[in-house]
């Protein structure tokens, strides 16, 4: 199955009220499954698939339809995730539960259908205007893309914020075998959610405070949840880092190619480890200053001119060395390339 | 018929409004159309399975004045959070109010494509010829001639054009089950003992909103355009502008129905 197909049926198996859609390459496996199978009987559930007029019009669907307490998504690419920014911005001060997804593919601007990892920036530093920040998964597999809509939903209803998908064009056409775990039926706390007031006040869900203190303390709250979220829910994934003189630190698709690096090396006698972060929002920055501390060195790989090395060089702090190899445009680097660069870069012996 | 329906717009406790004090300007009419929604969820008896759609706008603060559930929109995108309502919840009466700068500048997209997809949610727009809010800029409304903070010598139609008819364009949508224009302006009329006033605009803008609702309960897309003034933005008194509207701007926006599929208005 295809990378978005997994991740259509995944949002379908963990309970999918609502998609709305916007075509957009690489990501329309997404919508067009969903179509297919919406008015399926085994998905009871699934009461909404709209085709909206612009990227603007399907994240305020989705930010509607969130408010009444569905499990509700949209999915886009690069230029349409730069549209999504304003109804992001809305949904994390109003606390609204939802899901999206961004194919990555290469920028600025119309770039390219390639993949890229350069959405990282506005996808883990908020992207919208105000103080925010998605949580962001980065699935490396089309299994973790099957997967991820639960976690993502699981952790969008507990947080009561928007979850980030970050995938690239690469996990979303990439074919892989995948199995879909039997989840239980979502019984998310949706109190909040507008509907019925019938007996209670009115449920008014609203991201304007024009009195300033009850702002300041409205975000100050929002940034505890988010404490919370870094303590609680950083997702890494950690291969032959042990005894690593090198760490490779890379997600997504770059991370696949890293692991296979990884495994030549190792054969060869030098010993190389990789250290994937999976949740890019909260980012494990704990678990890579660990490694510092142990005196690892690192190689960044990212398929962008270099985004998620700012984060890798705080967690590590200051007098460790973090290289970097990008490659960007939609191209990919080769498991040979990476190691042609890991020799110039003196990193392991020839 | 018709003198009963004032009456009960003018006395008896509406619960469908709250207590608080409304923040609109002297003689704007904003309050007016409030207190007309508050009447018809009362009337239908729907109050408590309703959420409004509140607009970015001076109808961004009406979770203040309507007792019920709000969702607050981002400018412009009212309709498709309405519709993201409606859509998964299609037995709650969903309703959004909207400036013209909100429903026929920025937020033209959601507004014809909520209609065009015949989403069966009720939209108020409030034509005031001004983006009101912001401090009086031009609007989509603005009639030529007419001097904005932003059209400082007068609205030059060379270089603006001239002002939309959204109930014109609406009109032309086959999903738009009703949509009329209506006025919330008092006006005034010459008796032999000299000129009085007359509520006959908002009886009929009152009548106007129910069946908006109606229209929805009924499964279609409603869209009323109200005329109202500004006075403070237009730097007039509040008499002037009433005169305004009632001599100038009715002239460019005719009141009437565009369109009525299921006979609402016969009924």
């Amino acid at each position: 199955m295809k990378g978005n197909e997994a991740l259509a049926y995944g949002a379908l198996e963990s309970g999918l009220n609502a998609y709305f859609a916007y075509p957009i390459t690489p990501s329309s496996e997404i919508p067009e499954t969903l179509a297919r199978e919406f008015g399926d009987r085994k998905y009871p559930q699934y009461k909404c698939f709209i085709q909206s007029a612009s990227e603007l019009e399907a994240i305020n669907m989705v930010l509607g339809a969130a408010s009444t307490g569905a499990l509700a998504m949209t999915a886009t690419s690069g230029p349409g995730f730069s549209l999504k920014q304003e109804g992001l911005s809305y949904a994390a001060c109003m606390e609204l539960p939802l899901l999206i997804v961004d194919i990555c593919r290469a920028g600025p601007g119309l770039g390219n259908l390639g993949p890229e990892q350069s959405d990282y920036f506005q996808a883990t530093k908020g992207g919208g205007h105000g103080s925010y920040h998605l949580i962001v998964l980065a699935p490396a597999s089309v299994q973790e893309m099957a997967s991820f809509p639960k976690l993502g939903f699981d952790l969008a209803f507990k947080y009561r914020n928007p979850v980030l998908i970050l995938g690239d064009a690469f996990t979303g056409q990439l074919k892989e075998d995948v199995e879909f775990p039997s989840w239980k039926a979502p019984n998310y706390d949706i109190s909040w959610a507008v509907g019925d007031s019938n007996g209670r006040g009115p449920h008014i869900l609203n991201s304007l405070e024009l009195d300033y203190q009850k702002h300041y303390e409205h975000i100050g709250r929002i940034f505890e949840k988010y404490r919370t979220a870094e303590e609680k829910e950083v997702l890494y994934e950690e291969y032959f880092t042990e005894d690593a003189e090198v760490v490779i630190v890379a997600f997504g698709i770059a991370s696949r190619i890293a692991r296979g690096v990884v495994n030549n090396q190792r054969k060869n006698g030098n010993r190389v480890g990789l250290f994937r972060p999976i949740t890019l929002w909260p980012f494990p920055s704990k678990a890579l200053r660990k490694l510092a501390n142990e005196g690892k060195r690192f190689l960044d790989v990212e398929l962008s001119t270099g985004q998620m090395i700012e984060d890798v060089r705080l967690a590590v702090g200051s007098g460790v060395t973090v290289n970097f190899l990008g490659r960007w445009g939609g191209i990919v680097p080769t498991e040979r390339e990476l190691e042609r660069e890991i020799r110039r870069l003196e990193i392991v012996a020839a | 018929m018709t003198q009963q329906s004032a009456l009960k717009v003018k006395v008896g406790r509406i619960k469908s409004l709250t207590e608080n004090p409304t923040h609109y300007c002297a003689g704007c009419e904003h309050g007016t159309l409030t207190k007309l929604i508050a009447a018809a969820m009362d009337d239908l008896n729907i109050r408590e399975k309703t959420v409004m759609i509140d607009s970015v706008g001076c109808s961004v603060l009406a979770f203040n004045y309507l007792n019920c559930d709000h969702v607050v929109a981002a400018h412009g995108r009212a309709p498709a959070v309405a519709a993201g309502v409606k859509r998964l919840r299609p037995d709650l009466t969903v309703f959004t109010v909207q400036g013209d700068g909100d429903a026929i500048s920025i937020g033209l997209l959601e507004t014809i494509y909520a209609a065009k997809r015949a989403t069966p949610i009720t939209i108020f727009a409030v034509n005031n010829g001004i983006y009101g809010m912001t401090g009086g800029q031009m609007a989509p409304t603005t009639l030529p001639g007419q001097v904005t903070t932003t059209t400082p010598y007068g609205r030059d139609p060379a270089l603006t054009g001239t002002e939309l008819d959204i109930s014109k364009l609406i009109g032309q949508i086959d999903g738009a089950a009703y949509v009329k224009r209506t006025s919330l302006v008092v006006s005034e009329i010459s008796t032999p003992r000299g000129k009085v006033y007359t509520i006959k605009n908002l009886l009929e803008s009152k009548r106007t909103v129910e069946n908006a609702f109606r229209v929805q309960a009924l499964g279609g897309f409603a869209f009323v355009e109200l005329l109202s003034t500004c006075s403070v933005n237009w730097k007039m008194s509040v008499l002037d502008a009433k005169r305004r509207v009632n001599d100038e701007v009715i002239k460019r926006f005719p009141l009437g129905l565009y369109r009525d599929t299921y006979g609402v208005e016969k009924a």
